[in-house]
């Protein structure tokens, strides 16, 4: 049934397997019913092995690591955190975190394939053939998909925060989880995101060191700045100078501007884009 | 064959008053007594004793009327009552409207707190207690079980039970949202009255970790300490003491505020990234309205509570019509399938599986 499918066909299945999860977790919660992790988990898992699969097959097609326009950027990091959920969620089960997830992760993809010409070229040879970095790349943006679940877990502290100073902790925030393992599962995130995107920048500047022509300075600039800004707040965070809700917005803001940069850090690679040629 | 075989007859807090409830009271040792009384009833086939404070209730399976009159004549005897006496609170029920009441009672909404689910656990002490003693059979066997699964169906797929509805219970429940777990939490209570002692005892009863009284009478705190197996503090020791606690329940008699902003501020800057939770249930507050606009410190007051209290009721009531619902479906379901049984089981021909009758 599914043979012959293109990439692009499988990463909508995925789209809209994220879409039912969100669908589902939004009647669950209007109802006011616990979630039911079993559905939500399951139809999570499938829309990840279909996003698993176009990815694949996109990867396939191109020749390495499928990160060469916005398009297979967004989808690549809405897998990274849906990658990251299926094992730190499900290993915590913090209520409402499948949830979220699928939310985010239905808007990236959704959006994503929703505007064709982020998808209509790619640049190609874009890791010059050096698996290094195409290594860096994927560490790099596996690491914005933390930041994502991070940006979740943050907003998910923002909303029980609300409801508990608000004195309302009741209807769709009696499902939130606590205070406390909503922190400590930011903390873990923020230090997991920013270990892999150490490594992922260290990677990097083996090879920036050996030619430094080779990396555009808009992309340098501001892929350190969002390191930077993480690795400060992490510092902030250790030394219990950034807490509670001012660390909680920190987590979402820094996501926000790191999703945004993802612009011009595409756009500034030196390689010109050429209209895609792969599977559709 | 007769609705009247399958039965329910007793007193509820729906049909008799608090003093007469103490009167119809069956304490274990009078139960176990019972019992064995009614085992001895000719043409009682089946039945089941659900004895608890709000509630005396014999579910039975007779060959015929005169085996209920026989329970209810019995029971009289030993409780000394007459029976016009009795039925003046009698609440008697068979057939489909016994089954119905059953499922009510097991699902929580006959309960007086609404949706309280203490007594889904009774109730099945209650069967596991004749089912024990062969006092139970295909049928009860059969409506019990039934029950259980009505009860767990409605409080699943309504909110019956969600939510507190006491105010203890509401702030152990804001204790949940805010640390996740009690057993790791250090809570102090101010104060040695009635109402900080039953929030302390719900507290110890959800798990929290450690426990410490202060009041201005260190005699009373540690008197209060020692009953509830906590630690007394010295009053004037707490500003100094407070950082160390993740809950503070405070239930003085003092005039004037007896946890300051500056207070709060001082503690908070010793354990920044832990929350601190104020549950002032005192009247004057004891703790300055101000602290609670520190960042990770939470507070609620008596008023607070109760208002989350009564919307969680408010949201319970709302729920009844959908769980009357429910309960009717099953138990219109249960006793079509129990009646022409139940006539085959008083026949000595039961045809329930096995896996039904009295071990």
């Amino acid at each position: 049934m599914f043979a012959g499918l293109s990439d692009r066909s499988w990463l909508w299945l995925a789209a809209e397997c994220y879409f039912v999860g969100l669908l589902l977790g939004t009647w669950s919660l209007t109802r006011r019913n616990r979630q039911s992790g079993v559905a939500l988990n399951t139809i999570i898992a499938v829309g990840y092995l279909f996003q698993l699969t176009g990815l694949w097959l996109r990867g396939r097609a191109v020749g390495g690591c499928p990160l060469g326009n916005t398009f297979e950027i967004f989808q690549f990091t809405s897998w990274s955190a849906i990658t990251l959920y299926l094992i730190v969620g499900v290993t915590f089960r913090l209520s409402l975190l499948g949830y979220f997830t699928s939310c985010l992760a239905a808007a990236v993809t959704i959006v994503s394939l929703a505007i064709p010409a982020w998808d209509a070229t790619r640049r190609e040879h874009i890791f010059g053939g050096n698996p290094w970095i195409e290594l860096h790349a994927a560490i790099a943006l596996f690491s914005y998909g933390v930041f994502a679940l991070l940006a979740l877990t943050s907003f998910m502290f923002l909303l029980r925060n609300f409801s508990l100073k608000h004195k309302m902790p009741g209807g769709g925030f009696t499902f939130l989880p606590s205070i406390m393992d909503l922190d400590s599962m930011s903390v873990r995130l923020l230090v997991i995101g920013v270990t892999l995107l150490s490594i992922s920048l260290a990677v990097g500047a083996v090879y920036w060191l050996r030619d430094l022509q080779s990396v555009n300075l808009t992309k340098l600039l501001l892929t350190v700045a969002i390191w930077l800004a993480y690795e400060v707040a992490l510092g902030l965070r250790l030394k219990g100078k950034l807490l509670a809700q001012r660390f909680a917005w920190a987590g979402v803001i820094l996501f926000g501007l790191a999703l945004l940069s993802l612009w011009p850090v595409d756009a500034s690679r030196h390689a010109k884009p050429v209209p895609a040629r792969v599977s559709r | 064959m007769s609705a009247d075989h399958f039965f329910v007859l007793g007193a509820t807090h729906h049909t008799a008053p608090i003093e007469v409830r103490e009167r119809l009271a069956v304490n274990a040792e009078a139960a176990e007594a019972l019992r064995g009384e009614l085992s001895s009833i000719p043409g009682l086939r089946e039945f089941t004793l659900v004895n608890t404070c709000n509630r005396v209730e014999f579910y039975g399976v007779a060959t015929s009327p005169a085996a209920a009159v026989e329970v209810q004549s019995r029971f009289c005897t030993r409780q000394r009552f007459t029976a016009a006496e009795f039925e003046q609170f009698r609440m008697s029920l068979s057939g489909f409207d016994a089954v119905r009441h059953l499922l009510e009672v097991t699902a929580g909404l006959d309960s007086q707190m609404l949706g309280e689910t203490e007594i889904l656990g009774q109730v099945k002490d209650a069967y596991g207690a004749a089912q024990a003693r062969g006092q139970t059979g295909p049928v009860l066997n059969r409506v019990f079980q039934k029950a259980f699964q009505a009860a767990k169906h409605v409080r699943t797929d309504t909110a019956i039970s969600s939510g507190q509805v006491s105010v203890a219970n509401v702030a152990v429940d804001l204790a949940l949202n805010i640390f996740g777990s009690l057993a790791k939490t250090r809570i102090l209570l101010l104060g040695a009255g009635d109402i900080g002692e039953k929030t302390a005892k719900a507290f110890q009863s959800r798990g929290a970790g450690s426990l410490s009284v202060a009041s201005r009478r260190l005699e009373s705190a540690m008197e209060l300490a020692d009953s509830l197996g906590a630690f007394a503090l010295p009053f004037w020791l707490m500003p100094v003491k407070l950082a160390e606690f993740d809950i503070v329940v405070c239930a003085t008699a003092a005039p004037d505020t007896v946890v300051s902003h500056a207070a709060a501020q001082t503690a908070m800057k010793q354990r920044p990234a832990r929350p601190l939770f104020f549950i002032d249930l005192a009247l004057p507050r004891d703790v300055d309205a101000a602290a609670a606009k520190l960042q990770n410190v939470f507070l609620y007051n008596l008023d607070d509570l109760a208002k989350i209290a009564d919307e969680n009721r408010a949201a319970r009531e709302a729920e009844i019509g959908k769980c009357r619902e429910l309960i009717n479906t099953r138990a219109d379901a249960l006793w079509k399938h129990i009646e022409p049984r139940l006539q085959a089981s008083l026949n000595g021909n039961s045809p329930l599986p096995e896996q039904g009758r009295p071990a």
